[in-house]
């Protein structure tokens, strides 16, 4: 037990005023304003709007809050209460990719516990940290609603199923060489950046990639092709109703 | 009888290219969507009402029920919101779905939508599932493409915009207000009730929220009927759903089945527990619904056997755990994602799952104190039931039924580390140093 009293996230406060750097132009601004007109509301869009910033900034930074404030009409201190509530804006700037292990109870007993101490051992980084290099990013997840495939890992919040040590550590080194890596439940790994702009609301054109589903997914559909089980015919009648039911 | 797997929404999963709109015509998609806009919306809501579905996303509360409170003389824009943030640890079913036939569920929104008078509906799901999205985003498009949404539908009058919205990483965005908060771009804090969404909702305008399973179910009861529906599970908990079973089984998976199938039924069809160990507790319905025995493997998977039980079919996220597995760090690490996933709106979900943290950590280091189970049931009690959302019943549920089955197991907490009792290494699929 690594006595992890503190808390799993453990930043608090704002966004990271120090670093004022940012790659926010006028088409990024554009952008931000097509993603609020497309609400009934402007303001509705401002998840949205802070994914796309982080797709530019590779954080939330200052320049994006302020951009965002502007656009919608309320205070930068508004955004930044919405952008420190939610786990998937980075107050600090995220790897070129950014690896996820989940460590709720299922993935942890199964062990996602284990996976996540080897990926900071092979990263040399600790939790919510980056590569010196800034090529990966590393954080323990929540769960991520994949359990029938635990252990799982995310990277850039594509599917990384059944994972163990060896599939780990081949997963983080072509990571780190920048290699072409497939999800199996997904496309070709673009970057986390290029992901939040998908998140944002324009997509890439990756939709076609990857299959239909994974194995498990389709356990009981197999099973039940197997036993020639299906659903009902159209015209079936409520069980309460069937003779069976009134003996 | 009905068969014992009765696959509907699953159906089509395994078909190469399944999430594309030539696909899904294929195999009849869309032609309830024609049936339903030939009705009146007030009839797509009776008979949705008549098939008795009811929420698959955790509440159970009768869909058609819901639908039916949208006032229709106020004057404000009605919303229909699905509700796609998949989050409930163990919950497994939307995401597949969503993946697979994305179509299913934009069908099911634009009947859904029609049904009560929405002109605008949105699917918020959850930010940590890319290619989902991905998915979604051009399944919309090429619903408009083919003039299933946009301006006059199929030519008949009826408008309709479906906006894909990414979350963020917020677990509690799944309770319905607070996914609204979320929605009109602020923090997800849950709402006091009433008013009611279907009241005063999205821009306090009546809104129908539902959970995606629920919606994706509408085509098939518009296209075969509500007896059809009705012909599959029991009178009160009637109709099909997906289960989710994972954890220490040999095969986990998704399993679509009439409701009430049982535990035993479902270990059977995964091919049972791991060699060599049995079964020593699982969740019905995700981690927020209290865990269950080997005692309960033949009642029916239902809402009335499970409330019978004294737990909740939730989710019908299955997550199984054998006898290796320590009750008391899997208890530690559901509360600890109540306690980071409290939005710290109310106070004794926020400081009472940091209490229970703190506590439970004792626990599994093999440090608490004679008399600290009764501590931890007396937080509990200061929590239950003292919040504005479920959040704080279900950090609670997790802890309590777990003591209920497993006290012992709590008191030696008293003097033995967990993990000394049951080694980790034993509960994972593969041998390795370093887990904690």
């Amino acid at each position: 037990m690594s006595g992890h009293f503190t808390s799993h996230f453990p930043e608090s406060g704002s966004v990271d005023q120090s670093d004022q750097s940012t790659s926010i132009d006028e088409t990024t601004v554009a952008e931000l304003r097509e993603l609020a007109g497309r609400y009934p509301q402007p303001r509705s869009a401002l998840l949205p709007m802070l994914h796309l910033v982080q797709s530019v900034d590779g954080r939330v930074s200052p320049r994006g809050i302020e951009v965002c404030a502007d656009i919608l009409g309320i205070t930068t201190a508004q955004v930044s209460g919405v952008a420190t509530f939610y786990t998937m804006y980075k107050r600090r700037p995220a790897g070129k990719h950014h690896v996820g292990v989940c460590t709720t109870a299922l993935c942890a007993v199964m062990g996602g516990d284990a996976l996540l101490e080897r990926a900071k051992k092979r990263l040399g980084i600790d939790e919510n940290q980056t590569t010196p290099d800034g090529q990966v990013s590393l954080e323990r997840l929540e769960c991520n609603a994949a359990c029938d495939f635990a252990p799982v890992m995310m990277v850039n919040w594509e599917f990384f199923d059944n994972m163990d040590p060896a599939k780990t550590d081949e997963l983080l080194d072509s990571l780190m060489a920048d290699e072409e890596v497939v999800s199996p439940r997904g496309a070709a790994l673009t970057s986390w950046k290029e992901a939040e702009r998908v998140l944002a609301g324009f997509p890439d054109g990756r939709a076609d990639e990857g299959p239909s589903a994974g194995d498990a997914s389709l356990l009981g559909l197999g099973i039940a092709a197997d036993n020639n089980w299906s659903a009902p015919e159209a015209d079936a009648k409520p069980a309460a109703e069937t003779p069976e039911a009134a003996k | 009888m009905t068969d014992m797997l009765t696959p509907v929404l699953s159906s089509q999963w395994g078909q190469d290219k399944s999430w594309k709109l030539a696909r899904y015509e294929a195999t009849g998609g869309y032609r309830a969507l024609r049936t339903a806009l030939d009705m009146q919306p007030a009839d797509v809501v009776g008979l949705v009402k008549n098939a008795n579905l009811r929420g698959r996303g955790g509440a159970g509360f009768p869909t058609g029920m819901k639908w039916s409170f949208v006032p229709q003389d106020n004057p404000n824009p009605k919303y229909l919101v699905v509700n796609a943030d998949e989050s409930e640890p163990g919950t497994c079913k939307d995401i597949p779905l969503m993946m697979a036939t994305p179509h299913t569920l934009v069908e099911g929104v634009i009947i859904s939508a029609y049904a009560i008078n929405a002109h605008t509906a949105f699917i918020y799901c959850r930010g940590e599932v890319l290619h989902v999205i991905r998915r979604l985003q051009q399944a919309v498009r090429e619903a408009y493409a083919a003039g299933y949404l946009g301006r006059n539908i199929l030519g008949t009058g009826y408008d309709l915009d479906i906006i894909v919205h990414a979350g963020a990483g917020a677990y509690i965005c799944g309770e319905e207000t607070a996914l609204l908060d979320s929605l009109e771009g602020r923090r997800g804090q849950p709402r006091l009730r009433p008013p009611f969404p279907a009241v005063a909702g999205l821009y306090a305008s009546p809104t129908v929220i539902n959970n995606v399973e629920s919606i994706a179910s509408v085509p098939s009861i518009v296209a075969n009927g509500a007896d059809w529906f009705k012909s599959m599970g029991s009178e009160k908990s009637s109709g099909f759903t997906i289960y989710s079973l994972s954890g220490h089984v040999k095969r986990p998976g998704q399993f679509e089945a009439p409701m009430g199938i049982t535990m035993r039924q479902l270990l059977e069809l995964s091919g049972g527990m791991r060699d060599g160990h049995t079964l020593k507790f699982f969740t019905p319905g995700g981690s927020s619904t209290p865990i269950l025995t080997d005692e309960h493997l033949d009642t029916p998977l239902d809402y009335e056997g499970m409330a019978g039980a004294g737990s909740m079919l939730g989710t019908k996220a299955l997550q199984v755990f054998d006898d290796t597995t320590s009750v008391v760090r899997t208890t530690l690490r559901f509360v600890e994602f109540y306690k980071h996933e409290s939005c710290g709106k109310c106070t004794p979900c926020r400081e009472g799952s940091w209490w229970l943290v703190q506590l439970l950590m004792k626990f599994e280091a093999g440090t608490a104190e004679e008399g600290d189970v009764d501590k931890l049931l007396d937080i509990c009690d200061n929590i239950g039931g003292r919040s504005f959302c479920a959040l704080a019943d279900g950090a609670v549920a997790c802890v309590t039924s777990a003591v209920r089955h497993f006290r012992s197991e709590f008191e030696q907490g008293y003097h033995t580390p967990a993990r000394e009792l049951f080694p980790y290494e034993k509960s994972a699929l593969f041998a390795a140093e370093g887990d904690r």
